[in-house]
C-alpha cells in the first residue's frame, strides 16, 4: 500500500496514521503507521483478534477518536469536517434503539437533528425501512421486534442519512449464527442495490471474505496492518460460494495472514 | 398479570398487619396509660382488676396514649363534624399544609432539576456544587426552619411561601441526586451516536438525556413529595397557631391533647401516602411510554 496519492474516487484516505493511549501503565499504541485508502463503492473489512485498533481505526475515521499523528482524509476533508457534512452513518455493535420510539421515529432520528421537515424525514423512513424489508412494522417498538430485525432498523436509520460512506462495527456479532447468514446476504444485497463505500469491521473470517471486496488484516500490539487481501468473488453470489475453492483459498489466505501476526498465540 | 388477583393477594396481608397493630396499639394503651390509672385507684382505695383497667386506659380524656378508636372519633369530630372552612377542621388545617407542601415540592423539583442540569453540563459547577449541596442537608431542618421564617418575615415575606421554602430546602435534595444520575444515565455508545449525527447539545439533552432520566426523576419525587409534608409541617410549628397540621400538632402539645396530636398525625400521613401514590401512578404511565408499551414490570 504504498500508494498514497490521493485520487478523486477516494473516499477514506490514511497515511502513516498512529494513535496512542495514555494509560496509567504508560502509552498503548493502539494504532500504529497505519496506511489505507478506501476507493468509492467499496466493500472493505478490517478483521483481527479483539484489541488489533480495527473498531478504533472505524472510530478515527468517523472522528470518535482522534488520531495521535499521520494524516487522515474522509471524502477529501478531515473526520470533523466529514462530521458535520454527515457523510458517514455509523451502525454500532448493538443497535442503539431508543425504546421509547417506535421503528418510523427511531430511523428519522437523524434526520430530526439534520432538521429535516416532517414529510421529508417520513419519505426517507418508508424507503430504507422497505430496503431493509422492515415495511409494514413502521408503528412497532424495538421491543417487539428480534434481534436481527433491531440491527436491520438501526441499518435503516444509518442509511437514512443518504451517506455515502457506512461506517459499521462488528454490526451482526451479538446475534445468532443463522440470523448472521441471513443479514450477510441481505446487506450483500443492499451494498449491490446502493453501491455505498463499507468499511466493515468483524473478526469472523467467512463474514469478511463473504462480504468484502477487500480485507484489511490487522494484528495487535501495537494495532497495524498486516496484509490487504483483494476478494474478486462474483457479485452475484450466495452463501454456497463459502464452500467453493476459491473462497475457501481466500479464507486460507486470511488466516494466514492472522498467524503472521502472532493472533493465534497465546496471551 | 390480572389486575384483580394482583389487589387481592395485597389485600390479605395488609390487613393483618393492620390487625396486628390495632392489637399492638390497644395492648400499648393499656400498658402506657396503667400507672397513672393505678396511682388514682391507689389513691381512693378503689378494687381493681385488668378488665376495668383496661376499659379506663381506653377512655381517659388525657391518655398517654390514646386508644385507636378514640382517635377515630376525635378524626370524625374533626374532618366530617366540621365546616371545611372552620378552624376545627382537619381538612381545613391539611389544605393549609398541602398548599405549602406543593409549592415547596414544585420549587424543589424545579431547582433540583436545574442544579442536576447545570451539574451536569458545567465542569466547574460538578466540582463545587455537590458539596454545598450534601452540607445543606446536613443541617437539622428542625433548627433551620424558624431562621428561615424570621429572616424572610424580617423583609416582610410571610404567609405561604417561606413555609414552602422549608418544603423546597428538603425537596431538591433527592431531586439533584436523581437527576444527575438520570441525565448520567444513557450509555456511551448512544452519546456516540449523538455524536456522530453531529447533534447539539440541546437536541442530546432533549431526545436523549432528559428521557433517560425520567424513571430516576420519578423515584425522586416519590421521596421529595413526601419530605414536602415533613418540611410545610416543621415550618408550621414556630409560626404557631395560624393554621396548618403543625400548628395542630404544637396546639396538642400545649394542652396535653394526645388524641388532638394523633388525629393530626393520622392526616398528615393519609395526606402524604395520598401524594405519593399519585406521583407512583403518574410513574408508571410515564414508564410504559419509555417502554413503548412494554407490559409494565411489577
Amino acid at each position: 500500500m504504498s500508494d498514497n496519492a490521493s485520487s478523486s474516487d477516494t473516499v477514506v484516505q490514511i497515511d502513516q496514521l498512529s494513535l496512542d493511549f495514555d494509560t496509567v501503565d504508560g502509552p498503548v499504541h493502539a494504532l500504529s503507521g497505519i496506511d489505507l485508502a478506501i476507493r468509492e463503492g467499496e466493500f472493505v473489512s478490517l478483521i483481527g483478534p479483539s484489541g488489533c485498533g480495527k473498531t478504533t481505526l472505524l472510530r478515527v475515521i468517523a472522528d470518535l477518536e482522534k488520531h495521535s499523528s499521520g494524516k487522515i482524509l474522509v471524502n477529501g476533508v478531515s473526520p470533523d469536517q466529514a462530521r458535520q457534512d454527515r457523510s458517514y452513518g455509523y451502525v454500532f455493535q448493538a443497535p442503539a434503539l431508543y425504546p421509547w420510539r417506535t421503528v418510523t421515529k427511531n430511523v428519522v432520528l437523524p434526520l430530526e437533528i439534520m432538521g429535516l421537515t416532517r414529510s421529508q424525514q417520513q419519505t426517507r423512513a418508508k424507503k430504507y425501512l422497505d430496503l431493509v424489508n422492515l415495511s409494514g412494522f413502521e408503528n412497532k417498538y424495538p421491543w417487539q421486534l428480534s434481534g436481527g430485525m433491531q440491527q436491520r432498523v438501526s441499518i435503516a436509520r444509518a442509511l437514512s442519512v443518504e451517506p455515502q460512506l457506512l461506517l459499521m462495527d462488528e454490526p451482526f456479532g451479538a446475534l445468532d449464527e443463522i440470523t448472521r447468514d441471513h443479514l450477510n446476504e441481505q446487506l450483500l444485497e443492499l451494498w449491490r442495490k446502493t453501491r455505498k463505500t463499507v468499511v466493515f469491521v468483524t473478526h469472523s473470517i467467512p463474514e469478511a471474505v463473504f462480504l468484502s471486496s477487500r480485507v484489511v488484516v490487522m494484528s495487535p500490539r501495537p494495532g497495524r496492518v498486516m496484509d490487504v487481501i483483494e476478494c474478486n468473488l462474483p457479485s452475484e453470489r450466495t452463501l454456497d460460494i463459502r464452500e467453493t475453492p476459491d473462497f475457501l483459498s481466500l479464507a486460507h489466505r486470511v488466516r494466514q495472514g492472522l498467524k503472521a501476526g502472532h493472533s493465534y498465540d497465546d496471551e | 398479570m390480572n389486575d384483580a388477583t394482583h389487589s387481592q393477594g395485597r389485600i390479605f396481608p395488609l390487613s393483618v398487619v393492620i390487625v396486628v397493630l390495632t392489637v399492638i396499639w390497644y395492648a400499648g394503651a393499656v400498658y402506657l396509660n396503667s400507672g397513672q390509672l393505678i396511682d388514682r385507684y391507689n389513691k381512693r382505695s378503689v378494687q381493681w382488676d385488668i378488665t376495668q383497667l383496661a376499659a379506663d386506659a381506653w377512655s381517659m380524656k388525657r391518655p398517654v396514649l390514646p386508644a385507636p378508636h378514640q382517635v377515630v372519633r376525635e378524626l370524625k369530630k374533626t374532618v366530617l363534624d366540621q365546616k371545611v372552612t372552620s378552624k376545627r377542621s382537619l381538612i381545613y388545617h391539611a389544605g393549609v399544609t398541602l398548599s405549602s407542601a406543593l409549592l415547596g415540592f414544585v420549587l424543589g423539583t424545579v431547582l433540583g432539576i436545574g442544579l442536576a442540569i447545570g451539574i451536569v453540563y458545567v465542569t466547574t459547577l460538578d466540582r463545587s456544587l455537590m458539596p454545598w449541596i450534601i452540607a445543606s442537608q446536613t443541617v437539622p431542618i428542625l433548627a433551620l426552619a424558624p431562621m428561615i421564617i424570621v429572616v424572610l418575615g424580617s423583609v416582610g415575606i410571610t404567609g405561604l411561601f417561606p413555609k414552602s421554602v422549608i418544603s423546597m430546602y428538603l425537596c431538591f435534595f433527592p431531586v439533584v441526586v436523581g437527576m444527575v444520575k438520570g441525565l448520567r444515565s444513557p450509555e456511551p455508545m448512544l452519546l456516540d451516536q449523538m455524536h456522530t449525527y453531529y447533534a447539539s447539545r440541546a437536541q442530546v439533552f432533549f431526545r436523549l438525556r432528559l428521557p433517560s432520566s425520567i424513571p430516576f426523576l420519578f423515584a425522586s419525587l416519590k421521596v421529595a413529595i413526601a419530605l414536602s409534608i415533613v418540611g410545610a409541617i416543621v415550618a408550621e410549628l414556630p409560626t404557631g397557631g395560624q393554621g396548618g397540621l403543625g400548628a395542630r400538632l404544637l396546639t396538642g402539645s400545649y394542652y396535653g391533647q394526645t388524641t388532638m396530636i394523633w388525629a393530626a398525625l393520622i392526616t398528615a400521613s393519609v395526606v402524604s401516602a395520598t401524594l405519593v401514590s399519585i406521583v407512583a401512578l403518574g410513574e408508571r404511565t410515564m414508564l410504559r411510554r419509555l417502554d413503548g408499551g412494554q407490559v409494565a414490570r411489577s
